[in-house]
């Protein structure tokens, strides 16, 4: 190897190297290292401080090289008010699931959101409950199979699937709500851009920011990976629109 | 603050958190306590701190969370309905061995119950009120200048053993006008960048987590076994009572906490001018229970039976029971709902019990 050999790629200062616990052609692990690098490049990894959900990314601490806090289902931006309110100073981001934020956790999402806490919230929404194995999360798609709904989600029995960035976007206070998803390089380069704006945002003491990603999970949609990859954006994107729904650095309408 | 105030109890337990280095609190309005928040929403931001008024009370127990993994000293105020919602922190917030208190304004039960003063929820907060192996150390005034000077202690007892504490005060002690004094000294020393656990960024360190998530169950255990030993030395250690007119011709000993214990002493003092003579056990610390000191009083020659008076229909007297081991009958009398029981009836219930005419 000649020595004027340049990196190019490498792993994120921001995270561990740990290898996940997730299944093959799940995504966490890519969200994951889109967080670390914005951190990274942000120069905010020695005052970042995570809250972790519980659902598949409980163990999200083993994976970054930053502190962290373990919180009880839902109540991710609970914790992250508290800490945020008491060390103004750090960065503090929430990684939750659509179980955690968008069910048992709805109340304290809206709430953070509209007293405008300055954390950033990035919100994995694959449309079920992974670590339970497979069940209906409020995010689950019209006539998806899952193990609560073996027969497809029945809308006229349980309701339409839950847009959460359009929901908190219709609230007053100044907030940057943006819906990524990671199924194509593409979308990934642009999560990226996404996911770094609202960390910026953040250091700038701007807004509540939160990134919702579309996101896969292969093992309980019972899909091989690519499958379920095509999935999301053939199923998942036409009901949840890409885009930035909320952004203070845009005039309001 | 310096010098001799009146003030309602609520009022007077958010200052003594601040004397005690409170810059943070976060709260749920809830009678018979929102004098507490009404106080230092305005209070705290004279002296640089922040209230937050959260969505709910389970919202206040997780702010609470994140605010005390940050290593500074951190408390709510609730009453009895608030402080079930918070159940699911406290568990959290015991296993994570953080330091935080709660105050819990106790009012009629169960459900929404009422907001007069009641003493029903000494089962929540002594025996565990959430799920999995763990307690919450408890201490109980039965006046303003108590609630002061045990709420300081609370911070400090919070930090030695970094875990939850409770103060619990019937509605009246929140409610009641009294005299009191402040401590001079502000104890803003407790400083998270010198702690070994405190979330402060892993800048030069290695990364810290606060959690209570142990997959593994041998390192389940291991953490529940540190909790536990945590519990044995506060045993050790931090046993607070108060005797009054207690002697060798008590006929019958009178246990009560809280505010009830003050209407006992008015009792005691009125039977002892008719020539009965009564003590009185008060324990302050709740947990952990004056086990060994209540066993120790049953047992003097003269005592006929030790008699229970709580604001509920019976909770600390199975503890009474389990400490005196029977050596003595063990009695109760009570009222709950909102009923405080008088120093007539606490009198009456004397003699009926010592077989006096009435």
């Amino acid at each position: 190897m000649s020595n004027d050999s340049t990196v190019i790629f490498k792993r994120p200062e921001s995270l561990s190297e740990n290898i996940t616990h997730y299944c093959p052609g799940c995504t966490h692990g890519v969200i994951h290292r889109i967080v670390a690098e914005s951190l990274d490049e942000l120069g905010l990894r020695g005052r970042a401080v995570g809250v972790a959900p519980v659902g598949c990314a409980v163990l999200i601490y083993n994976y970054f090289n930053t502190d962290f806090m373990e919180a009880p289902h839902g109540r991710a931006p609970a914790l992250a008010t508290g800490f945020k309110r008491c060390r103004p100073d750090m960065i503090v981001f929430t990684y939750q699931g659509d179980g955690d934020l968008a069910s048992i956790g709805m109340g304290e999402i809206v709430h953070a959101a509209n007293r405008g806490e300055k954390i950033t919230v990035i919100f994995v929404n694959n449309a079920i409950y992974g670590m339970t194995g497979g069940q209906m999360a409020p995010t689950t798609m019209p006539n998806q199979k899952t193990t609560t709904t073996p027969a497809g989600r029945d809308v006229s029995l349980v309701g339409y699937p839950i847009r959460v960035a359009e929901l908190l976007s219709t609230l007053r206070t100044p907030s940057f709500v943006a819906r990524v998803a990671v199924h194509t390089p593409m979308h990934i380069v642009n999560a990226k851009k996404i996911i770094r704006k609202a960390f910026r945002l953040q250091k700038e003491g701007t807004c509540f920011t939160l990134v919702e990603v579309l996101s896969s999970c292969p093992t309980n949609w019972g899909m091989d990976p690519s499958a379920a990859t095509k999935w999301v954006g053939d199923v998942m994107k036409p009901y949840y629109p890409l885009g930035i729904f909320k952004d203070p650095e845009r005039e309001e309408a | 603050m310096a010098g001799k105030k009146l003030m309602k109890g609520n009022e007077a337990i958010g200052e003594a958190a601040i004397c005690a280095g409170v810059r943070h609190y976060f709260a749920y309005p809830i009678t018979p306590q929102s004098e507490v928040a009404e106080y230092l929403c305005w209070r705290l931001p004279e002296v640089g701190g922040a209230f937050v008024q959260a969505e709910s009370e389970v919202a206040v127990g997780n702010m609470l969370f994140g605010a005390a993994s940050t290593g500074l000293r951190t408390f709510t105020s609730s009453s009895s309905p608030g402080i079930s919602l918070m159940q699911e922190a406290i568990s959290y917030m015991a296993g994570a061995h953080l330091p935080v208190v709660l105050v819990n304004i106790i009012r009629g039960g169960p459900g929404l119950g009422g907001i007069l003063p009641a003493q029903g929820d000494y089962f929540q907060a002594v025996k565990g009120g959430g799920h999995g192996d763990y307690r919450v150390g408890v201490l109980a005034p039965s006046s303003v200048q108590e609630a002061v000077d045990l709420m300081i202690l609370a911070f400090d007892l919070a930090d030695k053993y970094r875990n939850p504490m409770m103060l619990i005060g019937d509605g009246m002690v929140g409610q009641i006008m009294e005299s009191v004094e402040f401590p001079e000294t502000n104890r803003e020393d407790n400083d998270p960048i010198k702690s070994d656990w405190a979330l402060t960024g892993a800048l030069n360190r290695k990364p810290r987590v606060v959690k209570s998530l142990f997959l593994n169950p041998d390192l389940l255990e291991e953490n529940c076994l540190l909790l536990e030993e945590k519990y044995k030395r506060m045993k050790e250690n931090e046993i607070r009572y108060e005797l009054y007119k207690v002697s060798d011709k008590n006929r019958l000993l009178i246990a009560a906490f809280g505010t009830m214990a003050r209407i006992c002493q008015t009792a005691i003092d009125e039977l002892e001018r008719e020539g009965v003579s009564v003590g009185l056990f008060r324990p302050i610390s709740l947990f952990p229970f004056p086990e060994k000191e209540i066993y120790a009083e049953a047992g003097k020659k003269n005592i006929e039976k030790i008699l229970t008076i709580e604001m509920s229909v019976g909770q600390m007297v199975e503890d009474i029971e389990r400490c005196v081991k029977g050596r003595k009958p063990v009695e109760f009398f009570g009222h709950t709902g909102g009923i405080v029981p008088t120093p007539n009836e606490v009198k009456d219930k004397v003699r009926e019990s010592l077989g006096l005419k009435k």
